[in-house]
């Protein structure tokens, strides 16, 4: 019970932007190079791409919900409404230096489609996701009996636009499946701190709270 | 016999709108036979005049200008009484001081559209050759036509870049014919509720408001002003007709529902029973004061004629390639004439051509015109995307 205590009293719905959220928006800005142009993909409220902006990036955002868009519209920033599973493909090749999925590859229909196209658009891609292997996740299931719920996911499962949800370990499987390389891979744990690198993948699949990867593309030989 | 009562014909303003068509209450700039206007249907248009208003001013480096561009049926008075109406300027919502387009801010243009019938030339001028209106002697003009004379009045006034042009519906397709014809010359654009083509359904609506004109038989082959007729009743029909394509289903149900016009029960006559018929006569027999209806059939046929893919080999994202623009797209949900995948189909060509571009649905039952009304999630997007192209041009420092 102590658990159910602990993980069920979430008060509002809406996920927690500040915090946790800003330091997975500064290790997504940190691996973008300066001067780039980049593609923010699922923005929300375009606070990622507020803080590229002030850094010199071109930043340019697709949002689903109209909402956020038209928040993102009057802060002044390049932002359409579109959907990650059906408007990607009117991207062209190469457009961007880098594409990102921030928090929003679990919400898509396809996300093996979506990462492809992020890579096809993008030279590299930067993917952000929550960790559905992170030892809460997995205590909820275990002796909770119930989908999990965290700060970070509060939804409930039927209300959840999460559709898709994955570990570290299935990320790493799926973009070996599809030719991609990881430059760099972070788990950030409860406190968003970056896990140590030295510990063993079972490690990050277990402590990490969300993964963030920086990819790019296995160029085909011959 | 059932009683009919017809549109009341106009009389009060009529002298007023023939004098404006060839001495606008307005600055005009004339170009001479050496600076003909060269349309697209290979007619050297020459001498042709531009009326115009401005308000705010021009600063030092001169690159706080905004071309605004009116719709079909507006006209250069966006901020200031109109002269034949007496009513307000049509766009009083948007422009003004501490107004998303802040006259205190930046130095704003309107211009007549050429073929229009305020004062730059168009089908009611005199014509030089005859000493009569043009009538449909008068060449057909297209979009981008409207904007080569707008380019002309820039340089005439020593403007060679915009900070920005701006515009909704007709207005909105000059300004992505601005931005197609001279990029380098636009810094940032703002297209509202339209579309880079006339859609099959707007033709059909726009022929049926011809056919009414010109089924007046005041109309008279075009030559009415020599006659001293006017087709009132056919050119208030085609704006009725018109009128219901600006609005939405949702929009006249609010408004009007099936009232009655004061009356309590229905009269089982022709008369104007619902108040949304007293409404739509009101809008046609108001429009007819101002507006002359040789224009209407000018200025519709050239929206009809917009297509700017058919321009760059039926490839739209052409008409974008490399652009260095600012855009901000705008749709509004409930608007059925120029519906939300027109502007995303847009949106998608100007993403394919790598340009910077917002685009925002506004969700409003206000249908087309939301654009011209109290819309204050329009007006926020507009004032932010402005500010924020203001900052990158350097405005304000």
């Amino acid at each position: 019970m102590a658990l159910q205590d602990q993980t069920l009293p979430l008060g509002d719905i809406a996920p927690r932007r500040s915090g946790k959220g800003r330091r997975d928006h500064l290790l997504v800005a940190e691996m973008v190079a300066p001067g780039s142009k980049v593609l923010d993909v699922g923005c929300g409220e375009g606070d990622l791409l507020q803080l590229l902006e002030g850094r010199g990036i071109d930043g340019r955002g697709i949002e689903l919900s109209r909402e956020g868009v038209n928040r993102c519209v009057a802060k002044g920033l390049a932002v359409v409404q579109g959907d990650a599973d059906t408007d990607l493909v009117n991207y062209p090749d190469d457009a961007f230096d880098y594409v990102i999925l921030s928090q929003t590859l679990q919400a898509t229909r396809q996300p093996k489609a979506v990462l492809e196209n992020l890579l096809r658009i993008g030279r590299s891609a930067i993917v952000s996701f929550p960790n559905f292997g992170y030892w809460k996740m997995r205590l909820q299931l275990l002796i909770g009996g119930h989908m999990p719920r965290t700060e970070n996911l509060p939804a409930t499962w039927y209300d959840t636009p999460n559709i898709h949800f994955c570990t570290i370990k299935d990320f790493v499987q799926l973009c070996d499946e599809i030719n991609v390389k990881m430059e760099r891979a972070v788990a950030l744990d409860n406190f968003g701190r970056p896990v140590p690198l030295t510990l063993p993948w079972w490690v990050w699949n277990m402590f990490g709270e969300q993964g963030v990867f920086l990819l790019s593309r296995v160029e085909k030989q011959g | 016999m059932v009683s009919v009562k017809s549109v009341p014909s106009p009389a009060i303003h009529t002298d007023e709108r023939l004098h404006e068509a060839d001495h606008p209450t307005s600055q005009v700039a004339r170009f001479g036979a050496d600076q003909p206007l060269k349309l697209d249907c290979g007619v050297d248009l020459a001498p042709f005049q531009i009326a115009y208003q401005t308000y705010g001013e021009l600063n030092a480096n001169r690159s706080n200008a905004i071309l605004v561009c009116h719709a079909l049926t507006g006209d250069q008075h966006v901020f200031n009484t109109h002269p034949v109406t007496g009513k307000p300027g049509w766009w009083e919502t948007m422009v003004g001081p501490g107004r998303p387009l802040d006259t205190a801010q930046y130095f704003i243009i309107c211009a007549n559209v050429i073929g229009g019938c305020m004062g730059s030339t168009g089908p009611a001028s005199t014509n030089p050759a005859t000493g009569k209106p043009w009538g449909l002697d008068f060449p057909i003009i297209t979009i981008p036509d409207m904007v080569r004379a707008q380019a002309m009045l820039l340089d005439r006034l020593g403007i060679d870049t915009l900070f920005s042009v701006v515009g909704g519906s007709m207005g909105g397709m000059q300004v992505l014919q601005w931005t197609a014809a001279y990029p380098q010359r636009v810094f940032s654009a703002f297209a509202i509720a339209c579309s880079t083509r006339h859609s099959a359904q707007n033709i059909a609506f726009h022929e049926l408001g011809r056919q009414a004109v010109m089924a007046d038989p005041d109309w008279r082959g075009g030559r009415y002003a020599d006659q001293s007729v006017n087709p009132h009743r056919g050119l208030a029909v085609a704006r009725m007709a018109a009128h219901i394509t600006y609005l939405s289903d949702a929009a006249l149900h609010r408004k009007f529902g099936r009232r009655m016009q004061d009356r309590e029960l229905p009269t089982f006559s022709f008369d104007a029973d619902f108040q949304v018929e007293s409404y739509l006569r009101y809008q046609g027999s108001s429009f007819v004061e101002r507006f002359d209806a040789n224009s209407y059939l000018y200025l519709t046929r050239a929206m009809d004629y917009f297509d700017i893919a058919a321009d760059h080999n039926g490839v739209l994202a052409e008409a974008f390639r490399g652009i260095k623009t600012r855009f901000c797209v705008v749709s509004f949900t409930s608007d059925w004439l120029f519906p939300t995948p027109e502007s995303r189909a847009l949106v998608h060509a100007l993403n394919a051509s790598s340009a910077r571009v917002s685009f925002a649905e506004i969700e409003t039952d206000r249908g087309h015109d939301a654009f011209l009304l109290d819309v204050p999630e329009f007006f926020e997007i507009s004032r932010a995307f402005l500010q924020s192209a203001g900052k990158a041009r350097g405005l304000g420092e």
